[in-house]
């Protein structure tokens, strides 16, 4: 049996080794080793299982066939297939019920066996499957590995090509540069060779020009000359004068003559230029100080009037003091006080614009519209109206004072010489009637316009307030309105907010500056005026004097009309006046096209066709 | 705008009398002097040859006719017609003749630049200045007519000479630091001297009349320089217009080395007007606008780059340039706020343009049928009337601005412009254009 049983199995055998081989390198486990000796016992079993019982037990050979079956079963560890022995000698019995066992167990053997078999057969077929895949994956994998590595060697090739191309480039560069030094050396060479050439033909040219000019002017020829009816007489009307040392040298001073009027000229150019800019400087730095100084003051004059002119009189002191030293200091001091005064000023201004601003978009008043933006520049043209007529007022005073001036001139004479002043007593008494009939004329005209002017104050202060109250009920209706408040109305107002501010305060110095007599501003320039009067003239006891005082008093008293008047003074009015002067400027362009048209159409006669350009 | 019939004219010859009485003008070998007003023939003189130049002398007295070709000058007066004079430079040749201030005087140049000769009517003096150098503005009179400058080169190196025009003595001789002068021109003051180099290099000297150097001025190295200079009336900024296209605009003596005002060109900032050829007229164009420009040809001597042409108002308010790459648009520039005011782009290539001498107003030609005038409240183009083709190629203008003489190849015709007020209401002042 032993024989067949190898000549049945190897090809099965080998086979389930190549099945095991596959297994055990897919995987090796004991389960599955365990699996493959059942494999290979059961199959030959299950395959050969007729033929088996057809040929291996016979009539004859029942004995031999059980005791092999024994034998066998014995060796696989089944119970054996006859019952115990009780004696020795005693013939083996069969026991059924352990043959019957042995079947059963058998079979079911068979039966776990098949079911294994059909599980490592599907376990073999997915196996085979995942090895499919994963050969797959690999072949594929180590094409890829293949191509990158076939890539990078390329790039690599690449690389090196461009290295070497660039080491090309470099050299090259290299040359290059080399080449362009060299043709910059040779361009140099080449110029001063050129240069040098040049000169050489250059001075060949002058001899030969110099030939030339030998050959045609020595030779006599008749050609050159000049044929003339009469000489003419010089434009001048001298005669020309022979050349001596003494026309070198008139001409030579004639020339520096000429050098210094220019130069003269245009000293005086930028001396005036100067003058105008220090001037400039001097009104800015006033203007800032009569801007800034109420405001600081104002708190303290609600609180006490008589600190707040305290601190004015300060700083009228300063003003004046800076004032004064102006045009006498010499230029690098006076520079620097001003800057440094200036740029103080300036300094505070901003803060205080600053503060202003904050203020007012803290308040968020949104009751101011265009119509208060308007009466805001209204105010600054009127008040600008008022400083021209004040100005005109100081020009009066001025000239009145020359008269008094030269009035005490004769006053004093008549102390010291008064001999001599005896023979032209009589004419200086006629010329000072004439002026004094001349500076009565005068006056009067001032006095005239003064009263005009508070005239025109008086009406401005009543508009002010009329309008003061309009604005406060408006306000107080805006403040009632508040809840529609409009983000655009805001933003107007933080523009318009901190000058309209500023109006106020400048409506408030005008008020309270006069006061103090305090010349800050050219508006007041009146007071400044009276106080240089008083210093110029000496204490002199005579008419001159008192008339001073007269005028001074007269001053005061407009003075104090004004005083009273703008505090409640709202420029409505002139406001409304300006309004039309801008319309009148507006429509001017106008008028001017129609003038151009006109012109135009007048062209037209020559086929004109015209446009104007922006 | 009205125009006078069409008379005719050779050689662009016609001027206007220093003192606008008369013009003159050439037909051939005939020069013809009229009345300015009533245009009718005052004086009829014949010349020897065919008229190359002309020139009025500073008191309006005589006329100086050039015949080049044969070396000769003839002058004929107004005041006697029988009187003459003829100055022959025999084989010397000539190549400029002009007058002196006084205008009894004329300064002949030979050929070759070999010598200037000083004729004097007054007397028999000649008076010869040698070393003259053959360059762009060699001689150079002062406003006054005291001073003349000349450009001189001896032993290859420039030199400077400022003579004395009365009696013709030198007062200065001094040398330049320039490789090679092109041109010197006073300042309208007469006290300053503006010297440039070759435009190989950029190089504008400034020297005082004494002969010392005030100022140096180089914008920039191994570059194409100067094209052409034009001092400002007040004496005070020279404008400098050079081959890269720039403008520099710069204050002459108070801070010499300060850094100019430099007016760039490329890119036109204003809105320019263009002339449509069918009506005529300048239309405003949008700020972005596109000039037409000439590529210049690299390789040819006189490329046409660079500020060609450069010229104040008499009021100094405005500068006008034209830039030779562009050469159909002209730029006005606002001086005082140097800034680009206007681009007047024309149809055709701007041949001349001139300024009213009387108020900023700008003449321009271009060779075509029309003359255009500028002011800062407009501009308008004109067709010239008659028939034919009058093409204008040049124009100047009357003293007192208020006629305009037009010349073609061989015509020319006055225009005469509004009187004073009505022109003063049309075109305004310039300070209330900003």
């Amino acid at each position: 049996m032993g024989e067949w049983m190898t000549v049945t199995d190897p090809d099965l055998s080998s086979d389930s080794k190549n099945i095991c081989q596959y297994t055990s390198e897919t995987k090796m486990s004991p389960s599955s080793l365990y699996s493959q000796q059942v494999l290979c016992s059961s199959i030959p079993l299950s395959k050969n299982v007729h033929s088996f019982f057809s040929a291996f037990c016979t009539e004859e050979n029942i004995e031999q066939s059980v005791s092999y079956l024994d034998q066998e079963l014995t060796t696989f560890g089944f119970p054996s297939l006859y019952e115990e022995s009780k004696g020795k000698d005693t013939k083996r019995e069969l026991n059924i019920v352990a043959v019957l066992n042995c079947m059963n167990e058998l079979l079911v053997l068979q039966r776990k066996n098949l079911l294994a078999q059909e599980n490592v057969e599907t376990q073999n077929l997915k196996l085979g499957s995942d090895m499919d895949h994963l050969q797959n994956c690999y072949a594929k994998l180590k094409e890829q590995l293949e191509t990158s590595r076939r890539e990078m060697i390329g790039l690599q090739e690449r690389d090196r090509q461009l290295q070497c191309k660039n080491r090309n480039l470099h050299q090259l560069l290299k040359n290059e540069k080399d080449e362009v030094q060299k043709l910059q050396n040779i361009i140099a060479s080449r110029a001063t060779q050129y240069n040098h050439d040049m000169k050489r033909k250059e001075r060949e040219y002058n001899k030969l020009k110099e030939r030339l000019h030998q050959l045609v002017m020595n030779k006599k020829d008749k050609k050159i000359a000049m044929e003339v009816l009469n000489y003419v007489g010089r434009a001048d009307g001298k005669r020309g004068s022979w050349r001596t040392g003494k026309t070198e040298a008139r001409n030579e001073d004639e020339m520096y003559k000429i050098l210094l009027n220019d130069y003269e000229y245009r000293q005086k150019q930028i001396l005036m230029e100067n003058a105008e800019l220090k001037k400039v400087l001097q009104q800015m730095k006033k203007e800032m100080i009569s801007l800034l100084s109420p405001q600081k003051q104002k708190p303290r004059e609600r609180a006490d009037d008589s600190t707040g002119t305290v601190i004015s009189d300060a700083e009228e002191d300063a003003g004046e003091l800076s004032r004064e030293s102006m045009w006498d200091l010499s230029c690098e001091t006076v520079r620097e006080q001003l800057t440094n005064s200036i740029r103080k000023q300036w300094r505070i201004l901003k803060s205080h614009v600053e503060k202003l601003d904050n203020q007012v978009s803290k308040v968020h008043l949104e009751g101011f519209n265009d119509e208060d933006v308007i009466s805001r520049q209204d105010h600054e043209q009127e008040t600008e109206k008022l400083e021209l007529e004040i100005q005109q007022c100081k020009e009066m005073i001025k000239t009145q004072q020359q008269l008094l001036q030269q009035q005490l001139a004769t006053a004093c004479d008549d102390d010291t010489t008064s001999l001599l002043r005896d023979c032209y007593l009589l004419e200086e008494k006629e010329r000072l009637k004439e002026e004094w009939s001349l500076f009565r004329e005068q006056k009067k005209n001032f006095e005239k316009e003064r009263r005009s002017f508070t005239e025109a104050a008086i009406r401005l202060g009543l508009e002010r307030k009329a309008f003061e109250e309009e604005r406060a009920s408006w306000l107080k209706q805006q403040f009632l309105n508040m809840t529609t408040f409009d983000h655009q109305n805001s933003e107007n107002v933080k523009l318009f907010s901190a000058f309209s501010g500023s109006s106020d305060r400048d409506s408030l110095t005008m008020h309270s500056r006069p006061r103090q007599k305090k010349p800050q501003n050219m508006s007041n320039g009146s007071p400044v005026c009276t106080s240089k009067l008083t210093k110029s003239l000496p204490a002199s006891p005579s008419t001159s004097d008192f008339c001073q005082t007269r005028s001074c008093a007269s001053e005061h008293s407009s003075v104090n009309v004004l005083n009273i008047t703008p505090e409640e003074t709202k420029p409505n009015q002139v406001g409304r006046e300006c309004a039309n002067q801008k319309w009148s400027m507006a429509s001017r362009p106008e008028s001017q096209e129609g003038c151009y048209s006109g012109c135009s159409l007048t062209y037209t006669n020559s086929h004109v066709e015209k446009d104007d350009l922006p | 705008m009205n125009f006078s019939e069409v008379f005719k004219l050779s050689g662009l010859l016609c001027k206007f009398s220093p003192d606008g009485k008369y013009l003159a003008s050439c037909v051939q070998y005939r020069l013809v002097v009229r009345d300015v007003h009533t245009l009718q023939i005052l004086h009829l003189y014949t010349c020897l040859d065919q008229i190359q130049h002309i020139e009025w002398s500073a008191d309006s007295l005589f006329i100086l006719c050039a015949m080049y070709k044969r070396g000769q000058v003839q002058v004929w007066s107004l005041e006697q017609p029988e009187w003459h004079c003829r100055i022959d430079e025999g084989s010397a040749g000539l190549v400029a003749s002009c007058w002196s201030p006084d205008g009894r005087h004329i300064l002949n140049t030979t050929e070759f630049h070999l010598r200037i000769t000083v004729w004097s009517l007054c007397t028999k003096s000649v008076s010869y200045i040698k070393y003259p150098k053959a360059c762009q503005q060699g001689v150079s009179f002062t406003r006054d007519g005291r001073y003349m400058a000349l450009a001189e080169r001896r032993d290859c190196q420039d030199h400077v000479s400022v003579f004395v025009c009365s009696d013709w003595q030198l007062l200065r001789h001094f040398d330049t630091e320039t490789q090679d002068l092109a041109g010197i021109e006073w300042a309208p003051n007469g006290c300053v001297l503006a010297v440039w180099d070759t435009c190989l290099e950029y190089k504008v000297l400034l020297y005082s009349l004494d002969g010392r150097l005030l100022s140096a001025y180089c914008a920039y190295e191994w570059s194409l320089g100067v094209k052409s200079v034009a001092w400002s009336p007040s004496s005070q900024f020279l404008a400098i217009g050079s081959y890269d296209g720039k403008v520099v605009y710069k204050e002459a003596e108070k801070t010499p080395r300060l850094a100019p005002g430099r007016l760039a060109f490329p890119p036109p900032r204003a809105a320019a007007g263009v002339a449509s050829p069918a009506e005529t007229k300048y239309e405003i164009a949008s700020v972005p606008v596109s000039l037409q420009t000439l590529k210049p040809v690299a390789d040819r001597a006189n490329p046409k780059i660079g500020i060609g042409a450069l010229a104040f108002s008499p009021d100094s308010y405005f500068l006008a340039t034209r830039s030779d790459s562009v050469p159909n648009a002209v730029w006005i520039w606002d001086i005082q706020k140097l800034r680009l005011f206007v681009v007047l782009e024309q149809l055709s290539p701007v041949r001349s343009f001139q300024w009213d001498p009387q108020q900023p107003r700008l003449a321009i030609c271009t060779g075509g049928g029309k003359v255009y005038l500028w002011s800062p409240a407009g501009c308008v183009s004109v067709q010239v009337p008659g028939e034919g083709d009058f093409q204008v190629l040049s124009l100047c203008w009357h003293l007192n601005g208020d006629s305009l003489a037009l010349l073609s190849k061989d015509h020319f015709c006055l225009c005469f412009l509004e009187t004073e007020d009505r022109v003063g209401t049309a075109f305004g002042r310039p300070g209330d254009h900003t």
